[in-house]
Protein backbone atom coordinates (compact mmCIF):
# COMPACT_ATOMS: atom_id res chain seq x y z
CA UNK A 1 0.00 0.00 0.00
CA UNK A 2 2.09 2.76 -0.95
CA UNK A 3 -0.46 5.29 -3.20
CA UNK A 4 -3.33 7.07 -1.10
CA UNK A 5 -6.45 5.72 -1.20
CA UNK A 6 -8.97 9.15 -1.40
CA UNK A 7 -11.90 7.15 -1.69
CA UNK A 8 -11.48 5.55 1.57
CA UNK A 9 -12.06 7.27 5.17
CA UNK A 10 -8.94 8.86 6.21
CA UNK A 11 -6.71 6.08 8.34
CA UNK A 12 -6.19 9.40 10.99
CA UNK A 13 -8.74 11.21 13.16
CA UNK A 14 -8.35 14.54 14.69
CA UNK A 15 -10.80 14.69 17.49
CA UNK A 16 -10.28 18.26 18.29
CA UNK A 17 -8.65 21.32 16.44
CA UNK A 18 -6.44 22.01 19.41
CA UNK A 19 -5.10 18.61 19.66
CA UNK A 20 -0.98 17.92 19.06
CA UNK A 21 -1.83 14.54 18.11
CA UNK A 22 -3.79 12.28 15.57
CA UNK A 23 -5.60 8.80 16.52
CA UNK A 24 -5.50 5.45 13.72
CA UNK A 25 -8.85 4.94 13.16
CA UNK A 26 -6.96 1.48 11.68
CA UNK A 27 -4.04 -0.59 11.87
CA UNK A 28 -1.10 1.67 9.79
CA UNK A 29 1.37 0.15 8.19
CA UNK A 30 5.27 1.51 8.02
CA UNK A 31 5.51 3.31 5.09
CA UNK A 32 2.13 3.71 3.76
CA UNK A 33 0.83 7.08 3.07
CA UNK A 34 -1.57 9.06 4.88
CA UNK A 35 -3.45 12.27 5.11
CA UNK A 36 -2.46 14.31 7.78
CA UNK A 37 -3.41 17.82 7.59
CA UNK A 38 -4.35 18.00 4.26
CA UNK A 39 -0.42 16.96 3.09
CA UNK A 40 0.30 13.53 2.00
CA UNK A 41 2.82 12.06 4.69
CA UNK A 42 4.79 8.91 4.81
CA UNK A 43 4.31 6.93 7.91
CA UNK A 44 7.37 6.98 9.71
CA UNK A 45 6.49 4.20 12.24
CA UNK A 46 3.66 0.97 11.90
CA UNK A 47 0.59 2.12 14.39
CA UNK A 48 -2.22 0.39 15.38
CA UNK A 49 -5.92 1.08 15.45
CA UNK A 50 -6.62 3.47 19.03
CA UNK A 51 -2.33 4.42 18.88
CA UNK A 52 -1.66 8.20 18.71
CA UNK A 53 0.57 9.93 16.62
CA UNK A 54 2.78 13.13 16.55
CA UNK A 55 0.47 16.00 14.67
CA UNK A 56 3.77 18.03 14.39
CA UNK A 57 7.07 18.02 15.84
CA UNK A 58 6.68 18.03 19.71
CA UNK A 59 9.28 19.25 22.50
CA UNK A 60 10.27 17.90 25.65
CA UNK A 61 7.72 19.14 28.40
CA UNK A 62 5.00 20.06 25.70
CA UNK A 63 1.38 19.32 27.38
CA UNK A 64 -0.30 16.69 24.80
CA UNK A 65 -4.03 17.53 24.06
CA UNK A 66 -6.80 14.58 22.46
CA UNK A 67 -9.96 15.65 22.87
CA UNK A 68 -9.08 18.99 22.68
CA UNK A 69 -7.77 18.25 27.13
CA UNK A 70 -4.78 18.11 28.20
CA UNK A 71 -3.20 14.19 28.89
CA UNK A 72 -0.18 14.34 29.86
CA UNK A 73 3.57 15.36 28.83
CA UNK A 74 6.32 14.79 26.54
CA UNK A 75 9.36 13.44 28.39
CA UNK A 76 11.30 13.55 25.29
CA UNK A 77 11.30 15.33 21.76
CA UNK A 78 9.45 13.55 18.86
CA UNK A 79 9.25 14.34 15.11
CA UNK A 80 5.71 14.92 13.65
CA UNK A 81 4.42 11.69 12.22
CA UNK A 82 6.13 9.48 15.41
CA UNK A 83 3.93 7.14 17.78
CA UNK A 84 3.27 9.23 20.81
CA UNK A 85 2.82 6.45 23.79
CA UNK A 86 4.42 5.18 26.93
CA UNK A 87 8.44 5.49 25.37
CA UNK A 88 7.89 9.54 25.45
CA UNK A 89 4.63 10.58 26.93
CA UNK A 90 4.34 10.93 30.58
CA UNK A 91 1.24 11.48 33.12
CA UNK A 92 0.85 14.76 34.76
CA UNK A 93 -0.94 12.68 37.40
CA UNK A 94 -0.34 9.32 37.90
CA UNK A 95 2.22 6.90 36.78
CA UNK A 96 1.08 4.22 34.10
CA UNK A 97 1.96 0.96 34.43
CA UNK A 98 2.33 -2.00 31.77
CA UNK A 99 2.49 -5.57 31.72
CA UNK A 100 6.69 -5.97 31.04
CA UNK A 101 7.22 -4.02 34.32
CA UNK A 102 5.88 -4.14 37.41
CA UNK A 103 6.79 -0.98 37.77
CA UNK A 104 6.19 2.55 36.70
CA UNK A 105 6.93 3.71 33.67
CA UNK A 106 7.96 7.30 34.31
CA UNK A 107 9.84 8.99 36.86
CA UNK A 108 7.03 10.21 38.98
CA UNK B 1 -36.74 9.77 18.69
CA UNK B 2 -40.65 9.76 17.35
CA UNK B 3 -39.66 5.98 16.59
CA UNK B 4 -39.54 5.49 19.92
CA UNK B 5 -43.01 6.77 20.92
CA UNK B 6 -44.52 3.75 19.30
CA UNK B 7 -42.67 0.79 20.57
CA UNK B 8 -44.22 -1.20 23.32
CA UNK B 9 -43.85 0.07 26.76
CA UNK B 10 -41.01 -1.54 29.08
CA UNK B 11 -42.21 -3.30 31.97
CA UNK B 12 -41.23 -4.61 35.58
CA UNK B 13 -42.41 -6.22 38.74
CA UNK B 14 -43.79 -3.80 41.41
CA UNK B 15 -42.29 -4.12 44.69
CA UNK B 16 -43.63 -2.95 48.14
CA UNK B 17 -41.39 0.29 47.74
CA UNK B 18 -43.12 1.43 44.56
CA UNK B 19 -40.16 0.26 42.30
CA UNK B 20 -40.20 -1.91 39.65
CA UNK B 21 -38.17 -4.73 38.72
CA UNK B 22 -36.88 -5.80 35.15
CA UNK B 23 -36.19 -9.24 36.66
CA UNK B 24 -37.64 -11.74 38.83
CA UNK B 25 -34.43 -13.40 40.84
CA UNK B 26 -34.56 -15.21 43.44
CA UNK B 27 -30.72 -14.09 45.04
CA UNK B 28 -28.94 -17.03 46.84
CA UNK B 29 -26.73 -14.91 49.20
CA UNK B 30 -23.84 -16.70 51.02
CA UNK B 31 -22.50 -14.70 54.25
CA UNK B 32 -19.12 -15.77 54.38
CA UNK B 33 -16.77 -17.61 52.16
CA UNK B 34 -17.59 -21.10 54.47
CA UNK B 35 -21.24 -20.74 52.99
CA UNK B 36 -20.19 -20.18 49.44
CA UNK B 37 -19.78 -23.71 47.99
CA UNK B 38 -23.23 -25.03 49.36
CA UNK B 39 -25.04 -21.84 47.65
CA UNK B 40 -23.41 -22.27 44.55
CA UNK B 41 -24.53 -25.97 44.68
CA UNK B 42 -28.33 -24.55 45.55
CA UNK B 43 -27.88 -22.12 42.32
CA UNK B 44 -26.33 -24.94 40.42
CA UNK B 45 -28.74 -27.67 41.13
CA UNK B 46 -31.90 -25.36 40.52
CA UNK B 47 -31.30 -25.60 37.13
CA UNK B 48 -32.80 -21.76 36.75
CA UNK B 49 -30.93 -18.98 34.81
CA UNK B 50 -33.28 -16.71 37.33
CA UNK B 51 -31.63 -17.47 40.44
CA UNK B 52 -28.57 -15.84 41.06
CA UNK B 53 -25.74 -16.18 43.75
CA UNK B 54 -24.47 -13.26 45.64
CA UNK B 55 -22.67 -12.84 48.83
CA UNK B 56 -20.01 -11.31 50.40
CA UNK B 57 -16.86 -13.78 52.01
CA UNK B 58 -15.64 -11.82 54.81
CA UNK B 59 -15.55 -13.35 58.37
CA UNK B 60 -15.47 -9.47 59.77
CA UNK B 61 -18.32 -7.58 59.91
CA UNK B 62 -18.36 -4.12 57.95
CA UNK B 63 -20.51 -1.65 57.65
CA UNK B 64 -20.58 -1.13 54.04
CA UNK B 65 -20.76 -4.35 53.16
CA UNK B 66 -24.04 -4.81 55.06
CA UNK B 67 -25.64 -1.84 53.94
CA UNK B 68 -24.78 -2.98 50.45
CA UNK B 69 -26.06 -6.79 51.10
CA UNK B 70 -29.53 -4.39 51.89
CA UNK B 71 -29.80 -2.79 48.84
CA UNK B 72 -28.85 -5.59 46.84
CA UNK B 73 -31.56 -7.75 48.44
CA UNK B 74 -33.92 -5.75 48.06
CA UNK B 75 -33.33 -4.43 44.70
CA UNK B 76 -36.34 -4.48 42.32
CA UNK B 77 -35.17 -6.73 39.96
CA UNK B 78 -34.94 -9.37 42.98
CA UNK B 79 -38.43 -10.92 44.13
CA UNK B 80 -37.24 -13.48 46.95
CA UNK B 81 -34.13 -14.24 48.63
CA UNK B 82 -32.61 -17.15 50.55
CA UNK B 83 -29.57 -16.54 53.18
CA UNK B 84 -26.82 -18.76 53.46
CA UNK B 85 -25.11 -18.75 56.67
CA UNK B 86 -22.55 -21.07 57.89
CA UNK B 87 -23.56 -19.94 61.01
CA UNK B 88 -20.31 -18.58 63.46
CA UNK B 89 -19.38 -15.94 61.03
CA UNK B 90 -19.33 -11.73 61.98
CA UNK B 91 -22.27 -10.81 59.52
CA UNK B 92 -25.19 -9.16 60.93
CA UNK B 93 -27.52 -12.08 59.31
CA UNK B 94 -30.59 -11.27 61.36
CA UNK B 95 -30.59 -7.43 60.59
CA UNK B 96 -30.13 -8.55 56.82
CA UNK B 97 -33.02 -11.28 57.06
CA UNK B 98 -35.26 -8.52 58.70
CA UNK B 99 -34.66 -5.84 56.29
CA UNK B 100 -35.46 -8.33 53.54
CA UNK B 101 -38.77 -9.50 54.82
CA UNK B 102 -39.82 -5.84 55.71
CA UNK B 103 -39.93 -5.20 51.73
CA UNK B 104 -42.23 -7.40 51.66
CA UNK B 105 -40.38 -9.89 49.64
CA UNK B 106 -40.29 -14.05 50.64
CA UNK B 107 -37.30 -14.29 52.31
CA UNK B 108 -35.42 -17.26 53.90
CA UNK B 109 -32.13 -18.41 56.29
CA UNK B 110 -30.22 -21.19 56.13
CA UNK B 111 -27.39 -22.32 59.05
CA UNK B 112 -25.41 -24.61 57.70
CA UNK B 113 -24.32 -25.16 61.36
CA UNK B 114 -27.61 -25.98 62.38
CA UNK B 115 -28.90 -27.54 59.22
CA UNK B 116 -26.52 -30.14 59.26
CA UNK B 117 -24.07 -29.91 56.84
CA UNK B 118 -23.52 -29.70 53.12
CA UNK B 119 -25.97 -32.12 51.62
CA UNK B 120 -28.94 -31.47 53.88
CA UNK B 121 -28.78 -27.82 53.72
CA UNK B 122 -28.38 -28.18 49.85
CA UNK B 123 -31.38 -30.05 50.13
CA UNK B 124 -33.28 -27.72 52.11
CA UNK B 125 -32.21 -24.68 50.27
CA UNK B 126 -33.69 -26.61 46.71
CA UNK B 127 -36.58 -27.02 48.10
CA UNK B 128 -36.92 -23.39 49.54
CA UNK B 129 -36.12 -21.88 46.16
CA UNK B 130 -38.46 -24.12 44.03
CA UNK B 131 -41.46 -22.68 46.57
CA UNK B 132 -39.77 -19.35 45.84
CA UNK B 133 -39.71 -19.74 42.54
CA UNK B 134 -43.43 -20.86 41.87
CA UNK B 135 -44.72 -17.74 44.40
CA UNK B 136 -42.79 -15.09 41.81
CA UNK B 137 -44.09 -17.10 38.95
CA UNK B 138 -47.71 -16.08 39.74
CA UNK B 139 -46.11 -12.20 39.89
CA UNK B 140 -47.28 -10.34 36.65
CA UNK B 141 -45.24 -7.43 35.29
CA UNK B 142 -46.85 -4.19 34.65
CA UNK B 143 -46.39 -1.47 32.19
CA UNK B 144 -42.52 0.57 33.21
CA UNK B 145 -42.29 4.29 32.46
CA UNK B 146 -39.08 6.22 31.70
CA UNK B 147 -38.65 8.33 34.99
CA UNK B 148 -39.35 4.82 36.97
CA UNK B 149 -35.99 3.73 35.53
CA UNK B 150 -32.21 3.58 36.42
CA UNK B 151 -29.23 2.62 34.03
CA UNK B 152 -25.81 2.58 34.84
CA UNK B 153 -22.20 2.09 32.94
CA UNK B 154 -19.16 1.38 33.09
CA UNK B 155 -16.09 0.58 31.28
CA UNK B 156 -13.93 -2.39 31.24
CA UNK B 157 -10.61 -3.16 28.86
CA UNK B 158 -10.89 0.62 27.65
CA UNK B 159 -8.61 0.92 24.93
CA UNK B 160 -7.17 4.14 22.32
CA UNK B 161 -11.03 3.71 20.70
CA UNK B 162 -13.42 3.38 23.48
CA UNK B 163 -13.11 7.39 24.35
CA UNK B 164 -14.42 7.73 20.29
CA UNK B 165 -17.23 5.65 19.83
CA UNK B 166 -18.95 3.42 22.43
CA UNK B 167 -18.09 6.07 25.66
CA UNK B 168 -19.70 8.71 23.38
CA UNK B 169 -22.62 6.73 22.36
CA UNK B 170 -23.42 5.59 25.50
CA UNK B 171 -23.34 9.55 26.36
CA UNK B 172 -25.54 9.90 23.90
CA UNK B 173 -28.37 7.28 25.06
CA UNK B 174 -28.03 8.95 28.40
CA UNK B 175 -29.08 12.07 27.68
CA UNK B 176 -31.87 10.80 25.45
CA UNK B 177 -32.79 8.70 28.71
CA UNK B 178 -32.44 11.41 31.17
CA UNK B 179 -34.60 13.80 28.83
CA UNK B 180 -37.31 11.35 29.22
CA UNK B 181 -36.70 11.36 33.40
CA UNK B 182 -34.62 8.27 33.95
CA UNK B 183 -31.69 8.49 36.77
CA UNK B 184 -27.98 7.53 34.60
CA UNK B 185 -25.18 7.02 36.86
CA UNK B 186 -21.56 7.35 35.49
CA UNK B 187 -18.90 6.11 38.04
CA UNK B 188 -15.12 5.29 38.82
CA UNK B 189 -13.89 8.51 40.13
CA UNK B 190 -10.36 7.38 39.71
CA UNK B 191 -10.49 7.22 36.38
CA UNK B 192 -12.12 10.52 35.95
CA UNK B 193 -8.85 11.93 37.25
CA UNK B 194 -8.22 15.24 35.21
CA UNK B 195 -11.77 15.76 34.53
CA UNK B 196 -12.81 17.09 38.10
CA UNK B 197 -12.95 20.42 36.65
CA UNK B 198 -15.19 19.79 33.62
CA UNK B 199 -17.41 17.82 35.37
CA UNK B 200 -17.58 20.15 38.84
CA UNK B 201 -18.45 23.09 35.88
CA UNK B 202 -21.61 20.60 34.80
CA UNK B 203 -22.64 20.67 38.47
CA UNK B 204 -26.19 21.93 38.87
CA UNK B 205 -24.87 24.29 41.85
CA UNK B 206 -21.25 25.43 42.63
CA UNK B 207 -21.73 23.60 45.93
CA UNK B 208 -22.02 20.12 44.07
CA UNK B 209 -19.38 21.51 41.88
CA UNK B 210 -16.98 21.47 44.64
CA UNK B 211 -18.35 18.22 46.11
CA UNK B 212 -17.33 16.88 43.11
CA UNK B 213 -13.69 18.36 42.71
CA UNK B 214 -13.17 17.48 46.28
CA UNK B 215 -13.95 13.76 45.34
CA UNK B 216 -11.66 13.33 42.44
CA UNK B 217 -8.56 15.11 44.40
CA UNK B 218 -9.79 12.09 47.37
CA UNK B 219 -9.32 9.55 44.34
CA UNK B 220 -6.33 10.37 43.34
CA UNK B 221 -4.83 10.87 46.53
CA UNK B 222 -6.13 7.41 47.45
CA UNK B 223 -4.72 5.53 44.09
CA UNK B 224 -1.46 7.24 45.08
CA UNK B 225 -1.08 5.46 48.10
CA UNK B 226 -2.00 2.68 46.64
CA UNK B 227 0.76 2.87 44.05
CA UNK B 228 -0.99 2.14 40.93
CA UNK B 229 -3.87 4.12 38.68
CA UNK B 230 -6.76 2.29 37.43
CA UNK B 231 -4.59 1.62 34.30
CA UNK B 232 -4.12 -1.87 33.05
CA UNK B 233 -1.40 -3.00 30.81
CA UNK B 234 -4.18 -4.11 28.61
CA UNK B 235 -4.82 -0.26 28.49
CA UNK B 236 -1.90 0.86 26.90
CA UNK B 237 -1.73 -2.18 24.86
CA UNK B 238 -4.54 -0.80 22.89
CA UNK B 239 -3.24 2.91 22.73
CA UNK B 240 -3.68 4.88 25.74
CA UNK B 241 -0.94 6.33 27.28
CA UNK B 242 -1.91 8.13 30.56
CA UNK B 243 -4.36 7.89 33.22
CA UNK B 244 -6.21 11.17 32.25
CA UNK B 245 -6.27 10.22 28.73
CA UNK B 246 -8.35 6.90 29.93
CA UNK B 247 -10.21 9.73 32.15
CA UNK B 248 -11.13 11.34 29.47
CA UNK B 249 -12.28 8.68 27.23
CA UNK B 250 -14.60 7.55 30.08
CA UNK B 251 -15.57 10.44 30.56
CA UNK B 252 -17.73 10.61 27.52
CA UNK B 253 -19.85 8.15 28.60
CA UNK B 254 -21.68 10.57 30.97
CA UNK B 255 -23.09 12.95 27.76
CA UNK B 256 -23.96 16.51 27.75
CA UNK B 257 -26.35 16.63 30.48
CA UNK B 258 -25.82 18.75 33.74
CA UNK B 259 -24.71 16.78 37.12
CA UNK B 260 -27.55 16.87 39.68
CA UNK B 261 -25.79 14.57 42.32
CA UNK B 262 -23.00 12.69 43.80
CA UNK B 263 -23.65 9.55 45.43
CA UNK B 264 -21.90 6.79 46.89
CA UNK B 265 -22.95 2.58 46.43
CA UNK B 266 -26.12 2.13 48.31
CA UNK B 267 -27.46 5.84 47.69
CA UNK B 268 -30.50 5.91 44.84
CA UNK B 269 -31.40 8.58 43.15
CA UNK B 270 -34.06 10.16 44.27
CA UNK B 271 -35.51 11.31 41.07
CA UNK B 272 -34.10 11.28 37.47
CA UNK B 273 -31.21 13.11 36.06
CA UNK B 274 -27.27 12.37 35.39
CA UNK B 275 -25.88 11.22 38.65
CA UNK B 276 -21.83 10.75 39.44
CA UNK B 277 -21.19 7.68 41.44
CA UNK B 278 -17.81 7.94 43.75
CA UNK B 279 -16.46 4.21 44.94
CA UNK B 280 -13.62 5.58 46.39
CA UNK B 281 -13.30 5.08 49.92
CA UNK B 282 -13.71 7.90 52.89
CA UNK B 283 -10.86 7.70 55.23
CA UNK B 284 -7.03 6.47 55.53
CA UNK B 285 -6.68 3.21 52.74
CA UNK B 286 -7.39 0.41 54.80
CA UNK B 287 -9.04 -2.49 52.75
CA UNK B 288 -7.30 -2.12 49.48
CA UNK B 289 -8.27 -1.29 45.72
CA UNK B 290 -10.93 0.82 45.35
CA UNK B 291 -12.32 -2.04 42.91
CA UNK B 292 -10.50 -4.70 42.35
CA UNK B 293 -12.30 -5.45 39.07
CA UNK B 294 -15.30 -4.16 36.60
CA UNK B 295 -17.35 -6.32 38.68
CA UNK B 296 -16.68 -4.57 42.25
CA UNK B 297 -17.87 -1.62 40.29
CA UNK B 298 -21.30 -2.99 38.78
CA UNK B 299 -22.20 -4.29 41.75
CA UNK B 300 -22.21 -0.92 43.46
CA UNK B 301 -23.88 0.54 40.26
CA UNK B 302 -26.43 -1.94 41.03
CA UNK B 303 -26.70 -1.20 44.95
CA UNK B 304 -27.64 2.36 43.78
CA UNK B 305 -31.06 0.93 41.96
CA UNK B 306 -29.23 0.57 38.46
CA UNK B 307 -31.62 -2.25 36.79
CA UNK B 308 -29.26 -2.73 33.96
CA UNK B 309 -25.50 -2.05 33.44
CA UNK B 310 -23.92 -0.50 29.59
CA UNK B 311 -20.90 -1.72 29.83
CA UNK B 312 -18.64 -0.23 27.31
CA UNK B 313 -15.11 -2.48 26.38
CA UNK B 314 -12.39 -2.01 23.76
CA UNK B 315 -10.52 -4.84 24.49
CA UNK B 316 -13.15 -7.09 24.76
CA UNK B 317 -14.89 -8.05 28.70
CA UNK B 318 -17.23 -11.12 28.30
CA UNK B 319 -18.91 -10.35 31.99
CA UNK B 320 -22.05 -9.82 32.84
CA UNK B 321 -23.76 -9.97 36.37
CA UNK B 322 -25.97 -11.47 38.91
CA UNK B 323 -29.36 -9.25 39.64
CA UNK B 324 -29.39 -6.77 36.69
CA UNK B 325 -28.61 -6.88 32.71
CA UNK B 326 -25.46 -5.82 31.41
CA UNK B 327 -25.84 -5.00 28.07
CA UNK B 328 -22.55 -5.04 26.26
CA UNK B 329 -21.19 -2.10 24.01
CA UNK B 330 -17.75 -2.95 22.34
CA UNK B 331 -16.13 -0.06 21.00
CA UNK B 332 -13.26 -1.49 18.87
CA UNK B 333 -14.38 -2.73 15.53
CA UNK B 334 -11.32 -5.54 15.61
CA UNK B 335 -12.56 -6.99 18.78
CA UNK B 336 -15.92 -6.78 17.74
CA UNK B 337 -14.98 -8.78 14.98
CA UNK B 338 -12.86 -11.09 16.67
CA UNK B 339 -15.74 -11.37 20.11
CA UNK B 340 -19.74 -10.52 18.26
CA UNK B 341 -20.68 -13.65 20.36
CA UNK B 342 -20.57 -11.40 23.47
CA UNK B 343 -21.11 -7.98 22.10
CA UNK B 344 -24.42 -6.64 22.31
CA UNK B 345 -23.85 -3.37 19.67
CA UNK B 346 -20.79 -2.83 17.94
CA UNK B 347 -19.94 0.95 18.29
CA UNK B 348 -16.44 0.42 16.56
CA UNK B 349 -17.86 0.68 13.18
CA UNK B 350 -18.59 4.08 13.97
CA UNK B 351 -14.68 4.09 12.98
CA UNK B 352 -15.38 2.50 9.77
CA UNK B 353 -17.52 5.66 9.03
CA UNK B 354 -21.08 5.21 11.09
CA UNK B 355 -23.00 7.98 12.70
CA UNK B 356 -22.75 8.31 16.38
CA UNK B 357 -25.77 8.89 16.57
CA UNK B 358 -27.05 5.82 14.70
CA UNK B 359 -24.94 3.61 17.46
CA UNK B 360 -26.36 5.77 20.24
CA UNK B 361 -30.00 5.48 19.34
CA UNK B 362 -29.53 1.36 18.52
CA UNK B 363 -28.24 1.58 22.83
CA UNK B 364 -30.96 3.31 23.82
CA UNK B 365 -33.23 0.75 22.02
CA UNK B 366 -31.86 -2.05 23.42
CA UNK B 367 -31.89 -0.49 27.11
CA UNK B 368 -35.52 -0.84 26.28
CA UNK B 369 -35.84 -3.85 24.30
CA UNK B 370 -34.44 -5.54 27.56
CA UNK B 371 -36.45 -3.82 30.05
CA UNK B 372 -39.14 -5.50 28.46
CA UNK B 373 -37.67 -8.78 28.95
CA UNK B 374 -35.47 -9.21 26.13
CA UNK B 375 -31.84 -11.23 27.53
CA UNK B 376 -28.94 -9.33 26.48
CA UNK B 377 -25.56 -11.38 25.37
CA UNK B 378 -23.96 -11.73 28.81
CA UNK B 379 -27.36 -12.91 30.25
CA UNK B 380 -28.04 -15.53 27.91
CA UNK B 381 -24.38 -16.98 27.89
CA UNK B 382 -24.60 -17.68 31.48
CA UNK B 383 -22.53 -15.01 32.62
CA UNK B 384 -23.94 -14.04 36.42
CA UNK B 385 -20.57 -12.40 38.22
CA UNK B 386 -20.20 -11.28 41.54
CA UNK B 387 -17.78 -9.69 44.12
CA UNK B 388 -18.16 -7.75 47.08
CA UNK B 389 -15.25 -6.95 49.02
CA UNK B 390 -14.45 -4.63 52.12
CA UNK B 391 -15.16 -0.74 52.53
CA UNK B 392 -15.84 2.19 54.59
CA UNK B 393 -18.07 5.43 53.53
CA UNK B 394 -18.96 8.25 55.20
CA UNK B 395 -22.55 9.67 54.69
CA UNK B 396 -22.97 12.39 51.40
CA UNK B 397 -23.07 15.59 52.39
CA UNK B 398 -26.16 17.64 52.01
CA UNK B 399 -24.89 19.71 49.06
CA UNK B 400 -24.62 15.98 46.99
CA UNK B 401 -28.54 15.65 46.40
CA UNK B 402 -30.54 17.62 44.67
CA UNK B 403 -32.84 19.97 46.62
CA UNK B 404 -36.33 18.20 46.69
Amino acid sequence: MTTLDKGKLPPLLLLHPDDNILVARRDIALGELVEMDGETFNMPVAIELGHKLARRALAPDTRVLKYGAPIGSMKIAVARGEHVHLHNLRSDYLPSTSRDMEKKTDGH
Amino acid sequence: MNAVATSPSMQGFLRRDGRKGIRNVVAVAYLVECAHHVSRLIVQKSGSDDVHLIGFPGCYPNKYSLEMMQRLCTHPNVGAVLLVSLGCEGFNREQLRRTIAASGRPVDLLVIQQSGGTTRTLNAGLDIVRKMRAELARQTPVPMAFDELIVGTVCGGSDGTSGITANPAVGRCFDWLIEKGSACIFEETGELIGCERIMASRAITPELGREIEACVDKAANYYRIMGYGSFAPGNAEGGLTTLEEKSMGAYSKSGSSPISGLIKPGDIPPRGGLYLLDVVPDGEPRFGFPNISDNAEIVELIACGSHLILFTTGRGSVVGSAISPVIKVCANPDTYDRMADDMDVNAGRILRGAELDDVGREIFELVQSVARGALSKSEALGHQEFILTYKQFEPIGPACLPAA
